[in-house]
């Protein structure tokens, strides 16, 4: 049945009025609802959304702290920052990627590698950051990259600082080098202060010195949009630089001696005698340490580590030979302070030696075949007669030896500035008994009076010892640093070196010795009068050969037909002037046969920093 | 001689009788004049101060203010005539969306006939105008026919905008239709027994929804989730806002708007903007200034002559604050993202040109009912 179409008007209005009314009650509600939440996030989360906001605005960037130089007490730079130029590419700025890269590589030299190595970094980055394309270009490729850039809009040429040793392979072995920061170096920095920093020291003064060259880590906030690009600076901390160091090490000094070292293998140390400086510290063969700071190529290190020479082997520092006849001033100072021998006793040479109630009845050779004839306390020193330094072994024993050279420095580290240094070998009873568990045998201590046998040195002990000869006693620890300071020309202090004093019974047995020393160049007989004759100095010397094998009792040597690598080592130590002695040297050159053929070394060391004057050979050559 | 204020009062009387006689409601255009300005003067900070963009909107706002001044001027009885066509040519117009439609952000809602435009927009206002059309002369309250009748009038557009996929515009426009159903008298137990039935297909829509549609969903329910995609904006959206305080950050110095960390800041998260650099306290005003607009909309609607203009005015307004709450609640995240722009603030043109028709309809309506007063 239809329903009556029967609206009342009236009642149809009074429903819709009453809806809407509902209706706005019910807008006036949810309204309110969204105003609590905000309320909510506005005011009672308010702090975490603000902290939010600024976390998402705001972004710590590390500013790396220049390195300290490092200079030679000359002010010659030995370790420098250098600009080194690298082609970089900021994406959102070139139009055709492909374009750009096949363009440049039409003026520079770009291998597959580099672009692979873009097209990386390219989804790592953002467009707007730079990406690398090729790392130290040459002058040349600078050059003309110059000249063909504004045909490449968004390609720069990005100049960063990079390590360079300007004195390359004459340093390396005390300044070191840099390399990129490894897992291991992590262990033992502070990693927050190597923000942005990609290097560190490695080896040598570098290492040593880390803290003080690397300087500290400074950092500007800076305000970023979505996207990371920096928009502004809103506070920063400048980093502070790290402090250059200026060495005791003379420069002219450390290349002359280098240059008269020669083909040979070998170290020469210099220490300034007063100070304990080290003058020049020469270990050859170098190698070159700028192919360290951007990473040696496997090849390279192969053919360093592997090579015949041994280059990357710190001679001066590493290297522990047996002093030989270098160590005969000391063991006769021992001797007259022992009362062993008298300072005008004279023992006869006939070219061997018999250990007294030996039943085998062993010959202990001179090197010397016929002998020294009769020799004193002087000519025992500037001949080297070993016969005499066999008595006198004999008579001290190897106790007393020990005892009195460990005065000397030997057998212990020397402190110098430069991590890894080695003790060298001070033999002794207990050593033997402790080490090997064997007794020592009476010949033991007759070898051990020439300097060969067990006893070891490092050319720097010998240096410091020979320093503590020419000082009457006082022992300075050597220090390869003499200043520290700012860029802005603050000096700093450094720590106070560690000295010692050798008191003798009798002060005067100082000079016995430095007038035997002095007899070896200038004495009628001294085992290095020939570089003798042109020295213009007074100084004091002692020849040294350390034998690398043992030679039967009775074999005759050759030096003509051992091959070059077994000769023997030679060894020079020296100061002057003898008065008041401002140089202590000491030399070795592996397979250089005769200490005397290293006394020219010294010689010309002490012209050139005494005298000021240029080598015998330039003079020669004019 | 006349004061200074006697000659503004006098002044001010002349042009709201100016105003009537075009057909314009002077209360209703100073809220809407109000919020046009605010929302003029966020965009200028939202979109980087850009003057290219501000021109755009100020000659798009000038054509909507076009549009409502010449829809104002036609009658209701006139609009009710033209309803089943209006409402039939939205329809094939939408089924060519569907078929021939062109593509755009993984939807597909453009038609271009001579101009691009969307059909759905269309919808918000066909949709309520035919359920008051078809309402209006059927009994009080509406039986069952009746209601079946506007369910499937409602459901049948609503469900295809929702395949172009358009969550946010077919929300709108069921929104509209169920209001004007509301208006029209269902009854409570009905209305509140459909809600329940409703509550119960949740699960059903679950599976119908898009992937991207439940991703939206899961993505409201934990935001800090997917904090680098789906969750970004809400969570960039929320600092926005939290990060603006009571006071605000200033106008032009929101960081989060400013230094691009809040995404589609010009366009649907504008609000955040606001937020942030007005504070809480901005805020209110500006949700203030809304509520003034709906509620004098609804008074229209309860003042109108006849039954079809009292649906179509109420819904309108009940629309248009559906629109800003799905909007503000997105935002402030509580509310899924669905793709709603603030109602006549969000930079864009389509939307400002229906709404500003549909309030051209209100002044309409408005008109006729003073016409018939005096």
């Amino acid at each position: 049945m239809p329903r009556a179409f029967v609206t009342d008007h009236s009642e149809v209005s009074r429903t819709f009025k009453a809806r809407a009314i509902f209706a706005g009650v019910f807008i006036l509600l949810l309204l309110s609802a969204l105003l609590a939440r905000l309320a909510w996030l506005q005011i009672v989360e308010y702090a975490y959304f603000a902290d939010l906001s600024t976390e998402n605005r705001v972004r710590l960037m590390a500013l790396p702290p220049n390195r300290g130089l490092i200079f030679d007490r000359n002010g010659v730079v030995l370790a420098e920052n250098r600009p080194t130029f690298h082609l970089e590419l900021i994406p959102e700025q070139v139009e055709d990627l492909d374009a750009t890269i096949f363009g440049l590589s039409e003026i520079v030299m770009i291998r597959e590698e580099d672009i692979e190595q873009f097209y990386t970094s390219l989804r790592t980055h953002r467009p707007f950051e730079n990406i690398s394309l090729r790392t130290r270009l040459t002058d040349e490729e600078v050059a003309l990259l110059a000249v063909n850039r504004h045909r490449f809009p968004g390609v720069d040429i990005v100049a960063r600082l990079s390590r360079h040793y300007p004195q390359g392979i004459s340093t390396v072995h005390t300044i070191g080098y840099v390399g990129r920061i490894s897992e291991k170096d992590l262990t033992r920095i502070d990693a927050s202060n190597y923000r942005g920093t990609s290097h560190i020291g490695k080896t040598g003064l570098e290492r040593y010195y880390e803290e003080e060259l690397h300087g500290t880590v400074g950092q500007q906030e800076v305000e970023v949009n979505a996207e990371g690009r920096v928009l502004r600076v809103i506070d920063k901390v400048p980093p502070v630089p790290g402090k250059n160091l200026v060495l005791n090490i003379d420069m002219e000094l450390q290349l002359l001696a280098e240059e008269m070292l020669g083909e040979f293998s070998g170290a020469v140390i210099v220490l300034d005698a007063k100070t304990g400086g080290v003058l020049a510290f020469v270990s050859k063969p170098g190698y070159d340490p700028n192919l360290f700071v951007h990473g040696i190529s496997v090849k390279d290190y192969k053919a360093l580590r592997e090579g015949d020479e041994k280059p990357l082997f710190n001679r001066a520092l590493y290297g522990q030979y047996p002093p030989g006849s270098t160590l005969k001033p000391f063991i006769s100072l021992g001797g007259l302070e022992s009362s062993s021998i008298g300072l005008y006793e004279t023992i006869k040479c006939w070219g061997h030696y018999l250990l007294p109630g030996d039943k085998t009845r062993r010959k202990y050779r001179d090197w010397k075949k016929e002998g020294h004839g009769t020799v004193d306390f002087y000519d025992a020193i500037s001949q080297s007669c070993d016969v005499y330094y066999y008595e006198l072994a004999h008579r001290m024993g190897i106790d007393r030896i020990h005892d009195f050279l460990d005065k000397f420095g030997f057998g212990r580290k020397t402190g110098i500035d430069l991590l890894g240094e080695r003790s060298g070998l001070l033999p002794s009873r207990d050593w033997k008994k402790r080490v090997h568990s064997k007794v020592w045998y009476p010949g033991e201590t007759l070898i051990a009076g020439i300097g060969q046998g067990y006893m070891l040195a490092t050319p720097l002990q010998l240096a410091v010892a020979t320093s503590a000869l020419a000082n009457k006693g006082k022992m300075v620890q050597p220090r390869l640093l003499r200043e520290m300071r700012d860029a802005d020309g603050t000096v700093y202090d450094l720590l106070p070196q560690k000295t010692s004093q050798i008191k003798l019974k009798v002060p005067q047995r100082w000079g016995h010795v430095d007038k035997g020393m002095r007899d070896v160049l200038r004495g009628e007989w001294g085992t290095a009068r020939a570089t003798g004759w042109g020295l213009k100095v007074e100084m004091a010397g002692k020849t040294g050969t350390a034998q690398v094998f043992g030679i039967a009792q009775d074999e005759e040597y050759d030096a003509e037909t051992i091959a070059r690598k077994l000769r023997d080592h030679a060894l020079f130590i020296a100061f002057a002037p003898i008065k008041d002695p401002e140089l202590a040297i000491a030399i070795i050159a592996e397979n250089g046969e005769h200490g005397s053929a290293m006394a020219p070394i010294a010689r010309e060391i002490a012209h050139r920093y005494l005298l000021e004057e240029a080598p015998e050979e330039k003079e020669d050559a004019k | 001689m006349p004061s200074k204020y006697q000659f503004d009062a006098a002044y001010e009387g002349r042009f709201v009788r100016i105003l009537q006689m075009v057909r314009i409601d002077p209360v209703l255009l100073l809220g809407l004049l109000l919020l046009v300005l605010a929302g003029l003067g966020i965009l200028y900070s939202a979109g980087d101060q850009s003057e290219v963009l501000m021109q755009k909107q100020v000659v798009r706002l000038s054509i909507a203010f076009l549009v409502m001044l010449v829809v104002a001027q036609i009658p209701p009885n006139q609009l009710y005539l033209w309803t089943p066509w209006v409402f039939a040519v939205g329809l094939v117009l939408l089924l060519m969306v569907l078929f021939a439609g062109e593509v755009g952000k993984g939807a597909q809602r453009w038609l271009k006939i001579g101009v691009r435009f969307q059909p759905s927009e269309m919808m918000k206002l066909a949709t309520p105008l035919m359920l008051a059309w078809y309402l209006s002369e059927r009994p009080f309250p509406p039986g069952f026919r009746s209601l079946l009748t506007s369910a499937v009038l409602v459901i049948v557009p609503t469900v295809m905008i929702a395949m172009q996929p358009d969550l946010g515009t077919s929300l709108l426009v069921a929104a509209a239709g169920f209001f004007v159903v509301f208006f029209a008298g269902i009854r409570w137990r009905v209305l509140i027994g459909t809600g329940l039935a409703m509550l119960a297909f949740i699960p059903v829509l679950w599976r119908l929804m898009h992937d991207y549609q439940r991703q939206r969903v899961l993505t409201l329910l934990d935001p800090e989730s997917d904090p680098l995609g789906a969750g970004y904006h809400i969570i960039q959206s929320k600092i926005a806002i939290g990060s603006g305080g009571i006071y605000g950050k200033g106008w032009l110095n929101g960081t989060q708007s400013q230094l691009d960390f809040l995404p589609e800041r010009s366009t649907d998260f504008i609000f955040a903007v606001f937020a942030e650099e007005f504070g809480m306290m901005g805020a209110a005003v500006l949700l203030a200034l809304y509520a003034f607009i709906i509620v004098r909309g609804l008074y229209i609607a309860a003042q109108a002559k006849d039954n079809f203009s009292r649906l179509l005015a109420g819904s309108l307004s009940m629309t248009f604050f559906v629109y800003l709450f799905v909007n503000v609640g997105m935002v402030s995240g509580i509310l899924p993202v669905v793709g709603v722009p603030l109602p006549l603030i969000s930079y864009g043109g389509t939307s400002l040109v229906t709404l500003m028709a549909g309030f051209g309809m209100l002044m309409s309506i408005n008109s006729d009912r003073r016409l018939l007063s005096k």
